[in-house]
């Protein structure tokens, strides 16, 4: 199985390799149109600020390739993020491949410290994705924006508000965790992508 | 919700753990990667290394051990000691460090801080501060809690938060190796003051310690060394403890 992992102007895509390196796969970092459009999965992860990234992916053409990919695709954090409508960072429109505006986290009280970072669970798991995954599963979440429960959720969790954990629409699948920083419910969920 | 955190650290010279005695049936526990992973199974949240070398050929040693953390282990990991520059910080993340610690270079150059907020994101910039309590204050010390400096730990925490900090990891000299609980009304404070996650560190003997930390300190995350090394308390059973006080942890 090749597997390709979308490079651009992110940052922690190493972290991505390693995981996938762990399940024996030897992932091709690229950003040509040719090897992301043959690739028979591709990841597209990322930690980075929305209007800095989407202005790369415009200014290299990655927003065509990305949206024309007709293969499995998992965004991982910022890449879920820029496969939604519009965000707020920098106020921006992404790619608009799910129905969703991201938005940034408003602190209600003071404990609840931005950006949301540490352990968190999952609800209301739906699909091949979670195959396996129980129910509050805690997974590692870094951010500071949130896509918020939308039709094309399948799986939530809660911080200041619900929020969308992940989202799948035709063949784009993204999780807001970092599936590969999650310990083993972050591998049976990688596992999980790759068996699509 | 949102779980606490327990993060063991791991002290390490010219590429090796300098504390492992816990683990005397496993011959490779000298190695960061091997206790690291132990750690990871066992429930650990994130690991923090630290390194303690001194030398300029040991940080190229420690380079190419947060590479292979960074391929063996699944879950977050700090890196920190001795990291002085720009340059640094971009070499390690490169590497596969999820964040990086800086002490003593903010305290010497706080507009560091801004700097690697602005490079990577205030989410991979956590500052340690190493504070003692003496005449009624809480005096910051560099190099590794040997030289006192001018500035006190709320106000350089604050400071610290201002530029860009993305948590501060605070360690109690005064506590540090007391095995008689952390300085939970400085973590209070610190949590009062600031809106970054603190990390309670210095102090740790006993499991009522950590709950203390974080119902009494209202600590986001609790490390500690000698503890989980030794054996004297597992992290299994730190969390199961936690979680009968309705702490959130992940079990």
């Amino acid at each position: 199985m090749e597997v390709a992992v979308i490079k651009y102007n992110a940052g922690n895509i190493y972290s991505v390799e390693c995981a996938l390196r762990r399940l024996g796969i030897n992932p091709v970092v690229s950003d040509s149109p040719e090897v992301l459009s043959r690739a028979d999965k591709v990841l597209f992860p990322g930690v980075g600020e929305a209007s800095s990234a989407m202005n790369y992916l415009r200014t290299h053409e990655l927003d065509k390739v990305i949206a024309d990919l007709t293969q499995p695709v998992l965004g991982i954090c910022i890449g879920l993020q820029l496969l939604c409508n519009h965000s707020e960072e920098g106020n921006v429109d992404c790619l608009g491949l799910f129905d969703a505006d991201v938005r940034r986290f408003v602190p209600q009280t003071h404990g609840q410290k931005i950006p949301h970072m540490g352990w968190n669970t999952l609800h209301n798991l739906q699909g091949p994705l979670f195959k396996g995954v129980a129910e509050d599963s805690y997974v590692y979440f870094v951010h500071s924006y949130y896509a918020p429960v939308v039709a094309d959720c399948i799986a939530e969790s809660n911080y200041i508000t619900p929020f969308c954990a992940a989202l799948h629409k035709n063949n784009f699948y993204a999780t807001q965790f970092h599936v590969e920083k999650s310990g083993a419910v972050g591998v049976r969920i990688l596992e999980n992508f790759l068996a699509l | 919700m949102l779980a606490k955190r327990i993060i063991p650290c791991l002290d390490v010279k010219d590429g090796k753990t300098v504390k492992g005695t816990k683990f005397v049936n496993f011959k490779e526990a000298g190695d960061p990667v091997v206790l690291g992973e132990i750690y990871s199974r066992q429930g650990a949240d994130e690991l923090v290394y630290l390194d303690i070398t001194a030398s300029h050929e040991g940080r190229k040693t420690f380079t190419d051990l947060v590479k292979r953390i960074a391929a063996h282990i699944d879950i977050p990991f700090t890196v920190g000691g001795g990291i002085n520059a720009l340059d640094d910080v971009d070499r390690l993340l490169n590497a596969g460090a999820d964040k990086v610690s800086l002490n003593s270079a903010a305290l010497k150059n706080p507009q560091i801080i801004e700097d690697v907020a602005k490079n990577f994101g205030s989410q991979v910039c956590v500052i340690a501060i190493d504070a003692n309590f003496e005449d009624g204050k809480w005096i910051c010390y560099l190099n590794g809690g040997r030289i006192p400096t001018e500035r006190t730990l709320f106000e350089w925490a604050s400071e610290a938060v201002d530029r860009g900090a993305g948590e501060i990891l605070f360690t109690s000299i005064t506590h540090d190796g007391t095995r008689g609980g952390y300085a939970n009304e400085a973590l209070l404070e610190l949590h009062r003051r600031l809106s970054v996650p603190v990390i309670a560190s210095g102090g740790a003997g006993k499991l009522e310690h950590f709950k203390d930390a974080f119902l009494k300190g209202e600590a986001d995350a609790a490390l500690a060394a000698g503890v989980f090394h030794f054996g004297e308390i597992t992290i299994p059973e730190l969390k199961k403890y936690l979680s009968e006080y309705n702490i959130p942890v992940r079990i």
